[in-house]
């Protein structure tokens, strides 16, 4: 009787007992403040009533633009998190020396690092990357939605699930100790037999699934639902972009699905895919999963560099310079991401001749993206340069994504990889790429279509505070690391013998303290400028005399985005529009055909979320059950024929006249 | 219709026409369907897996662990006759899409009914055979060879449930609603799907058991 229940309770609780709430008074900190700020939240949320709009009209949302605000909202949250990791690395690496442990445990340590990777890269550079591609591309291409509305709505919540199981890690259980590729044997069920690894794989599987979809959606979208004359040639460049990373997307995800759903039948199934027993071979994954890993950081980039192009070409009043041949170096760069992911582990003993072959693809790299920075250079020479904070951003990226492509050829080279790889310099120089490419890239896109998404301008001076703030703390940050790489000092330690290297950490965590500043000043620019939005205030839709044509509608757009489809004759098609005097329709308005909100994203979502956690704690009985709830909501969903509704004419019309008024209104 | 079309300004207008260009259009445009195209995308993406899942068999293939080879456990025979019902379904499932051309009803819940039979007959030999496998000894957790075996057969067989599920749904959905454009369209999606399978079958079964009772 005893044992029967004792069975039963394994089915449904699993390995999840009261030993699961870690013994950290760190920990408890975290935990207690985030029961008390979410309970307060909670309960000002039920004051003022906002659980039935924030359902129907987000939560539920399939307009493209909400979902790439959420998109937005949940990439930002999780930057806090990250940051928070960060700089309890640079921390306790300034404080950790000789007889010093420092405050953070060994066991501690490497949990902090495996989550600021994986945080940094999963939940807050794709869910931000993916929001501006959701929010812009529809706009940018002259559509009134996605391909697949629904779709995107089940993808956020997808990625919100993955983000939410690697908080939960963080109270309940612990997370990896592998660092961000969780490689096998350390991986392995032998070497790593807690909770930590298979919260890794079900968050990243669960996030997995949703990018994938909203990969295969925008490039449906941009495929098929370009605006009359638009041809490919004739597309923005961030549109460039994102066709392109997501077509990495679509050519990558998948990879990462099926490494990690090997890795999880070695740890839960016993099998032998990576074990060092019976024929498994660890270096396998590690091939597979940088097959992934290495286009993935283009995924990133790309829209970046995309957002550049745009903010570059607006604010030197020029067009963009050589518009065809950053088409070019951007699939070129797509290409040839696919063709090097051998160069992060050249030290593997693959031989002199794959090695070559990997070096020089990956310096073949540089070709396309130098191509990019003249194009920026040169349309910015002889232009009327406004060095407004967009602009910032994107001359800092220049400067210092520069620096970070050169370490990154240095690295390219074999011979010199033997002696840099693992240590310092290497994490220097993805951080300088990727934090110099992709987050500046991510913070002037912020700055530049905020007051399209919202109505009015970011406040300058705390943008102008944050930049710097962020470039400065950025150098002394990054910059010791490199010194302390080229001294030999290894990545991923908590303490360190030698007190002569114990200067450099301290101007590393000196440089993390200024980005902190520079994250404050962003947090209370937001708040200033809601503060002060009457006098923020952009009526005409177009505060930077834009190019493109997610500048041709009303700040924020209705939901239709454009009442009459726009037909494209160039490739700034507003600048076109507004250089020969294009007249906006003011009357005979149609009746237009609309996707309609649904909850069953939400639902299977969370659903799936909730699958995640009873696998990650072997509830199996939780699990088999929740897998039927999945299958059984998917197809009823399918059942729903009646996805679509149209806002009648009067409707377009009352928000076409409300346009109009305001447009009278800037110009008076 | 008081709609008024834009007008470029006299130096302004197209240099390659002398019509005055259009700004707007006039609010007949709708964009193209791409269901078939995004499910084609996600065809391609599951090929991916099914690449991956290539790629390990291919590498870990060989890698015995002084058990069982290939040609010590494949039944070829047995093989060649789940391969057989498998290609069958997918002619079935075809003969289900001219019937949703001549837009019959009965013929297409027919063929499909048949298309479903002979994919849980495939489903029921592969189980059969897994099952005997395991039951010599020779499971998944053996060696790296038969890990990426089951690996990649089991793929394709819960690939092949799925589609079963779908096709069953399907049916419901046909009977409900007969053949209007949205079911059309998924026959059309579901009809790549399972020629999809076919076609990974294909190599599943040269790569795998072909070269495997050759090796």
């Amino acid at each position: 009787m005893s044992t029967e229940s004792l069975d039963l309770q394994k089915l449904v609780f699993g390995r999840l007992g009261p030993d699961a709430i870690p013994h950290d008074p760190i920990i408890w900190a975290t935990f207690a403040m985030v029961v008390l700020g979410g309970s307060a939240m909670l309960a000002l949320m039920t004051k003022y009533r906002v659980w039935g709009p924030l359902w129907r009209d987000w939560l539920t949302s399939i307009d493209h633009k909400k979902i790439g605000i959420m998109y937005m909202i949940l990439g930002l949250v999780m930057l806090l998190r990250g940051f928070a990791d960060a700089i309890m690395m640079r921390l306790q690496q300034a404080v950790a020396f000789g007889d010093s442990v420092g405050y953070l445990p060994p066991h501690h340590y490497d949990q902090i690092f495996t989550a600021h990777g994986v945080i940094m890269i999963f939940f807050v550079a794709m869910p931000l990357i993916t929001g501006f591609m959701n929010y812009l591309v529809p706009l940018q291409i002259g559509a009134r939605d996605v391909a697949f509305p629904f779709l995107n709505n089940f993808s956020f919540w997808m990625t919100a699930g993955g983000a939410v199981l690697i908080m939960a890690s963080l109270f309940v259980g612990e997370f990896a100790r592998t660092g961000w590729l969780a490689y096998p044997p350390l991986s392995g069920i032998l070497a790593s037999p807690g909770v930590g690894v298979d919260y890794y794989i079900w968050s990243l599987q669960v996030a997995g699934v949703g990018t994938t979809l909203s990969g295969i959606n925008l490039i449906a979208t941009i495929i098929k639902m370009r605006a009359p004359g638009m041809t490919m040639m004739r597309m923005p460049v961030f549109t460039w972009t994102s066709l392109c990373a997501n077509i990495l997307i679509v050519a990558t995800f998948p990879i990462l699905t099926a490494t990690l759903a090997l890795l999880t039948a070695d740890r839960y199934l016993g099998t032998n895919f990576f074990t060092n027993d019976l024929g498994g071979n660890p270096m396998m994954y590690v091939n597979l999963i940088w097959i992934w890993g290495h286009p993935e950081v283009y995924i990133l980039v790309l829209p970046a560099f995309g957002i550049f192009s745009e903010i570059v070409a607006a604010f030197s009043r020029k067009r963009l310079f050589g518009y065809a041949s950053m088409v070019y170096a951007t699939v070129v760069i797509t290409i040839l991401s696919y063709l090097v992911w051998l160069h992060h582990f050249f030290t593997m003993g693959s031989g002199a001749s794959v090695n070559s072959f990997f070096g020089i693809t990956t310096m073949i790299i540089s070709i396309p993206t130098g191509a990019k920075i003249f194009n920026w250079l040169f349309t910015m020479y002889r232009g009327r340069i406004n060095f407004d904070v967009p602009m910032l951003w994107t001359v800092g990226f220049m400067v210092t994504f520069v620096i970070g492509g050169m370490t990154g050829v240095l690295l390219a080279v074999p011979p010199a990889d033997f002696v840099l790889h693992n240590s310092l310099f290497l994490v220097a120089h993805f951080h300088n790429v990727i934090i110099g490419g992709v987050l500046f890239g991510l913070l002037a896109g912020i700055v530049f279509w905020f007051p399209k998404a919202f109505g009015y301008k970011l406040d300058p001076f705390w943008g102008k505070l944050s930049f710097w703030f962020w470039q400065i703390g950025f150098f002394f940050a990054f910059m010791p690391l490199y010194v302390l790489g080229l001294m030999g000092v290894t990545r991923r330690m908590s303490h360190f013998d030698d007190p002569s290297l114990q200067i450099w950490f301290v101007i590393a965590a000196f440089g993390a303290v200024l980005i902190a500043l520079g994250i404050g000043a962003f947090l209370v620019q937001l708040v200033v400028s809601y503060l002060k939005r009457d006098q923020l205030r952009d009526l005409t839709g177009d505060p930077w005399d834009g190019r493109s044509l997610e500048w041709s509608t009303s700040s924020p757009p209705p939901d239709y985005n454009f009442a009459f489809t726009p037909v494209v004759h160039d490739n700034d098609a507003w600048y076109d529009m507004k250089r020969r005097g294009a007249q906006r329709p003011l009357s005979g308005f149609k009746p237009i055909h609309m996707p309609k909100n649904t909850g069953a994203g939400i639902i299977i979502a969370g659903l799936s979320t909730a699958l995640g956690f009873a696998l990650i704690w072997h509830m199996w009985l939780v699990a088999g059950l929740l897998f039927l709830a999945v299958v059984a909501g998917s197809i009823y969903h399918t059942f729903n024929y009646k996805r679509d509704y149209y806002i009648p004419a009067e409707e377009v019309a009352r928000c076409e006249d409300e346009r109009t008024r305001a447009l009278a209104a800037a110009q008076a | 219709m008081s709609l008024q079309p834009t007008l470029a300004t006299a130096n302004g207008a197209d240099a390659a026409s002398n019509e005055t260009p259009v700004f707007y259009d006039n609010g007949d445009h709708h964009p193209q369907q791409g269901t078939l195209l995004g499910f084609w995308l996600y065809l391609m993406s599951d090929c991916l897996i099914f690449a991956v899942l290539f790629a390990t068999y291919a590498v870990l293939g060989k890698s015995y662990a002084a058990g069982p080879s290939g040609a010590d456990l494949f039944d070829l025979s047995l093989v060649a006759f789940n391969t057989a019902l498998l290609l069958l379904s997918s002619i079935t499932y075809g003969f289900a899409m001219i019937g949703a051309q001549n837009k019959r009803k009965a013929q297409v819940l027919g063929w499909l009914g048949v298309t479903g039979l002979l994919g849980l007959g495939f489903l029921a030999v592969e189980i059969y055979e897994f099952a005997h496998l395991i039951h010599q000894g020779a499971g998944p957790q053996r060696s790296a060879f038969l890990s990426s075996f089951f690996t990649l057969v089991g793929t394709h067989g819960l690939h092949v449930t799925f589609g079963i599920i779908w096709l069953v749904t399907l049916m419901v959905q046909v009977g409900m609603h007969g053949l209007i454009p949205e079911n059309r369209r998924r026959l059309m999606c579901l009809s790549m799907f399972w020629h999809f399978l076919d076609v990974v079958w294909i190599g599943v079964f040269s790569v795998v058991y072909l070269m495997g009772v050759v090796g």
